[in-house]
């Protein structure tokens, strides 16, 4: 704990031994000839001597002790003479009462010396806990920093905690609404997380703490005020409880309390200045895990309105997407799919895929857009031309200087088969799988929206049989670039191919197959944004249950 | 995870019912495909044994149906995506419903790989997860490593079940593996990418390997310590020291183009090869590739022999002689001639194409994009 004295404060044998009073060792103090000045009470403990004994009695217990003061003495008489000689300040070492002991010398301006005597264990001891405590603080930010987990990161303070400064620590979430949540640990126990209807304020000190502002230093109370629930099961006696907010960096980042067991008072200055160099660490590292999971709840919720749709069967069709966002980082892009489903089953339900120039969150920024233009457009669903007009419109007025491409489906059940009205604006136009393999290219095409003042479409109606499907993409599939010699386009042709094999599969299984491609195309590669959309007539019975979790990909 | 490779031998019962599923699924349906399972349960089979038993039996006899060239592409497909949907309907099922037991016994995240399509182990892992009670958050194939990481971090899952079936991904699953020990998460993996000892799950640090879905399922039960932070994942595999695994990562496109040409040089009739022909010969080169840079990450040649005599019975089937394969391994021999670990590899993979006995009785890997 405190560092090894290498120096006596230098005084005259006039200015008494007084300093001695507070020393961490036992310490002898031998006059030139050896004979005892002073020794204190832990010395004589040591020497298992009663208090004053003579210079006699030492050289039965310790008589290497005084060999090695005789020649200190003896160099120290030379050196007088000699200013150059060596000094012999050295520690000895020797057994006393059995046990190890260092003497370290110092030597005082009147020649009598001061022998501090330092038991290996005692040493040994201090300067593991000391060296543990400074390892665990260098190691603290990794442990605490790896997971941007709330909770984990509670967990990890608990723990350290109550390994290293206490028997017990109890660490309060700073997210504590109405009932208190909370981390208990005992020492080398797992962490447990715990919560309680409670009002911090009736912990003194805890409810500031938890504030995070203005900042309050650690306290003791009293551990006869601590409430039950502040006591981890397992802690048979309390000894001294403290409370310490973890610094937030103006996020509130929680308090920790320490316990410890009877027979442990409040800490020592040094444990002081560790628990404080801890609760820093730890603060800083809790509020960067609850800034980082607001954040990632606000973007799930915002993403949650831009993420795709999950697709089924509806009103008598088969319905399949998948998208694959240019930037693996984000989750959407400019590309996008919708399914309206009609208010009869006998109506008509509109599919739309599309894809807006740019990518990245700006691009699915604006998808979103026109997604609720589209969806307010929907009375109209039944005359593309005009929808498209009035969507190209809309786009033209807003701010947004970005145009877009999309096809739009119309899909109707008659009997066992499917009647798709299909008009391409500006977009790669859609493909139907025929059941014997056959793969046709439908004869719609446009002009894109929100780019010119007009539109023109010409749509094109096509009759699935069952187990024929329709095809929508988006041209960031065909334009991929990569493959085994890394530089090709996947291409229309490619894709053709790849269709043709897809006869009568199911509508997921082809929206998947398609996305495999393209995606083992590029590989690692960069690309664009990809979204397939397939629509399907059925050829039997589908399983009524949609699954619990969605086809593919990821959810949100 | 690899339910579809191993799974136990069923009873007699289960058999029927496993030809039953068979046929249907193979017939294109999906109603009969519902009613053979959903019959099994409502005559008393426990939900675990249809999914594992059953279900994962039917799709692995797709794989080795296909690897015999006895399944079309599409066929392959459709059966995958039927099976998938009776997995999903029947989570729904009134029994499947009454057996999960009573949980929750803690949040565990079941996902694929980045790159990996085969879903259908790592489903079966999530409905079998479900079934003994866990919370489950299953995020399906091909998932981005930064979205898992960043969901592990806000979900903070008792542990991270992580399942890859082809090699080449294992690079990126030890990324993924590492990164998730890093948040805290400890990691089971699974899938015939680990190798069928799970030799590479130790290889890569995770912190558990399980042979099928029941295996997971009992060592998560277990439960797993979490893992001890400050892991650098190159500590793993000194090896990649030489640079050799970047090297050929880096180089793939050209040495597929120089494989070609090499063959059209020997082999007159690659000359005349028709446009698709061209592309699946470098599709195959470009797997080829793909297993030599997994070799290299591994530093094990018997990855690399495992795959080319699997190859070599593909190919078989399909009436290509193996030949071409020796010489495709001869060029790449040429063209990597300054990389010693590489060149040691196809020297071993050729005496393992070349050895008459080497046909390995199971598929390690089904790489021809069956999404199963």
């Amino acid at each position: 704990m405190a560092l090894l004295p290498t120096e006596t404060p230098l005084g005259s044998a006039e200015s008494g031994l007084a300093f001695l009073a507070g020393a961490p060792y036992p310490v002898l103090v031998l006059a030139a000839d050896g004979a005892v000045v002073h020794g204190s009470g832990s010395a004589w403990n040591l020497l298992g001597r009663p208090a004053g004994a003579e210079g006699e009695e030492l050289a039965e217990v310790a008589p290497w002790l005084l060999e090695a003061h005789s020649r200190l003495c003896a160099a120290a008489t030379v050196r007088r003479h000699r200013p150059g000689a060596p000094a012999a300040e050295t520690a000895v070492r020797g057994v006393i009462a059995g046990a190890e002991v260092e003497a370290h010398p110092s030597l005082r301006a009147d020649g009598s010396v001061v022998w501090w005597l330092v038991g290996d264990t005692d040493r040994g001891l201090a300067a593991v806990v000391e060296r543990e405590r400074w390892e665990l603080l260098a190691r603290l930010p990794g442990l605490l920093l790896n997971s941007l987990n709330v909770d984990r990161c509670l967990e990890t303070t608990a723990q350290q905690a109550a390994a290293h400064l206490a028997d017990a620590a109890v660490v309060v979430s700073p997210h504590s609404g109405r009932a208190l949540r909370f981390v208990t640990c005992l020492r080398d126990g797992p962490p447990v997380r715990g919560q309680v209807r409670a009002d911090p304020a009736a912990v003194p000190g805890l409810a500031e703490a938890l504030q995070g502002f203005p900042p309050v230093p650690s306290r003791w109370i009293d551990p006869e005020t601590a409430p039950n629930w502040l006591l981890p099961e397992g802690l048979t006696a309390v000894g001294a409880v403290s409370v310490t907010p973890l610094p937030g960096h103006g996020v509130p980042a929680g308090a920790l309390v320490l316990l410890r067991g009877p027979g442990h008072g409040a800490f020592t200055p040094s444990e002081e200045v560790f628990a404080r160099l801890f609760a820093a660490r730890a603060g800083a590292a809790v509020s960067a895990a609850v800034m980082y999971s607001e954040q990632a709840a606000i973007t799930d919720l915002l993403m949650r309105e831009l993420l795709p749709p999950r697709l089924e069967h509806m009103n008598g069709a088969d319905f399949a997407g998948g998208y694959r966002a240019s930037v693996d980082r984000d989750r959407v892009g400019g590309d996008f799919y919708d399914v309206h489903p009609a208010a009869d089953p006998d109506g008509e339900t509109l599919a739309v895929l599309g894809d807006v120039c740019g990518k990245g969150l700006e691009a699915a920024v604006l998808t979103g857009k026109i997604r609720n233009t589209l969806h307010a457009l929907l009375p109209l669903a039944d005359d593309h031309p005009r929808l498209l007009s009035l969507l190209n419109r809309a786009l033209l007025t807003s701010h947004h200087t970005r145009f877009a491409t999309m096809v739009l489906a119309s899909v109707r059940r008659q009997q066992s088969r499917v009647t798709v009205r299909l008009s391409a604006a500006g977009h790669p136009a859609p493909l139907i799988v025929r059941a014997d393999g056959r793969v046709e290219v439908s004869r719609t095409h446009g002009s894109l929206v929100g780019a010119l003042p007009e539109t023109t479409v010409v749509s094109d109606t096509v009759v699935l049989a069952p187990g024929e499907a329709c095809v929508l993409y988006s041209d960031g599939v065909t334009e991929a670039r990569g493959g085994p010699l890394g530089d090709a386009m996947f291409g229309e042709e490619r894709l053709l191919h790849a269709l043709g094999e897809c006869a009568r599969m199911p509508a997921e299984a082809i929206v998947e197959r398609v996305l495999m491609l393209a995606s083992q195309w590029v590989g690692g590669r960069r690309h664009d944004d990809m979204a397939v959309m397939v629509v399907a007539a059925p050829q039997g019975t589908r399983l009524s249950a949609a699954g619990r979790y969605g086809h593919g990909g990821f959810p949100a | 995870m690899t339910a579809v490779r191993t799974v136990p031998p069923p009873t007699s019962e289960l058999t029927a019912t496993v030809d039953r599923l068979w046929e249907a699924v193979t017939a294109g349906s999906e109603e009969a495909a519902g009613a053979v399972v959903f019959g099994a349960l409502t005559a008393g089979a426990e939900p675990e044994s249809v999914l594992l038993e059953v279900i994962a039996a039917v799709q692995a006899r797709i794989g080795r149906e296909w690897a015999a060239n006895r399944l079309t592409v599409a066929e392959e497909h459709a059966a995958t995506a039927i099976n998938d949907r009776v997995v999903a309907a029947l989570a729904h099922h009134p029994v499947v419903r009454d057996a999960v037991r009573a949980g929750p016994r803690g949040r565990v995240t079941v996902s694929c790989v980045d790159g990996e399509w085969h879903a259908f182990p790592a489903r079966l892992l999530a409905q079998v997860l479900a079934l003994r009670g866990w919370e489950v958050d299953y995020l399906g194939a091909q998932v981005p490593t930064p979205h898992l990481i960043a969901r592990l971090h806000r979900t903070a899952p008792v542990a991270l079940a992580l399942s890859a079936s082809l090699a080449p991904r294992l690079a990126t699953a030890h990324s993924a593996i590492s990164a998730a020990q890093a948040a805290g998460v400890p990691v089971l993996v699974g899938g015939a990418a680990f190798g069928p000892d799970g030799r590479y799950a130790r290889l890569l640090g995770a912190d558990a390997w399980a042979e099928d879905a029941r295996g997971a399922a009992d060592r998560l039960a277990e439960g797993l310590v979490a893992p001890l932070p400050a892991h650098q994942p190159v500590d793993d595999l000194p090896h990649l020291a030489d640079q050799e695994y970047t090297l050929v990562r880096r180089s793939a496109p050209r040495l597929v183009g120089a494989v070609m040409s090499g063959l059209a040089e020997r082999f007159p009739a690659v000359r005349s090869y028709t446009e698709a022909q061209l592309q699946h010969t470098a599709e195959d080169t470009a797997h080829i590739v793909d297993f030599l840079g997994a070799a290299l990450y591994t530093d094990d040649p018997e990855l690399f022999g495992g795959f080319l005599t699997w190859t070599a019975g593909v190919l078989t089937a399909r009436a290509v002689p193996t030949a071409s394969l020796l010489a495709a391994l001869e060029v790449l021999g040429h063209e990597l001639r300054d990389l010693p670990r590489a060149v040691g590899l196809l020297d071993h993979g050729r005496a393992a194409v070349a050895s008459p006995s080497a046909v390995p009785a199971t598929v390690p890997h089904q790489y021809h994009g069956n999404p199963a």
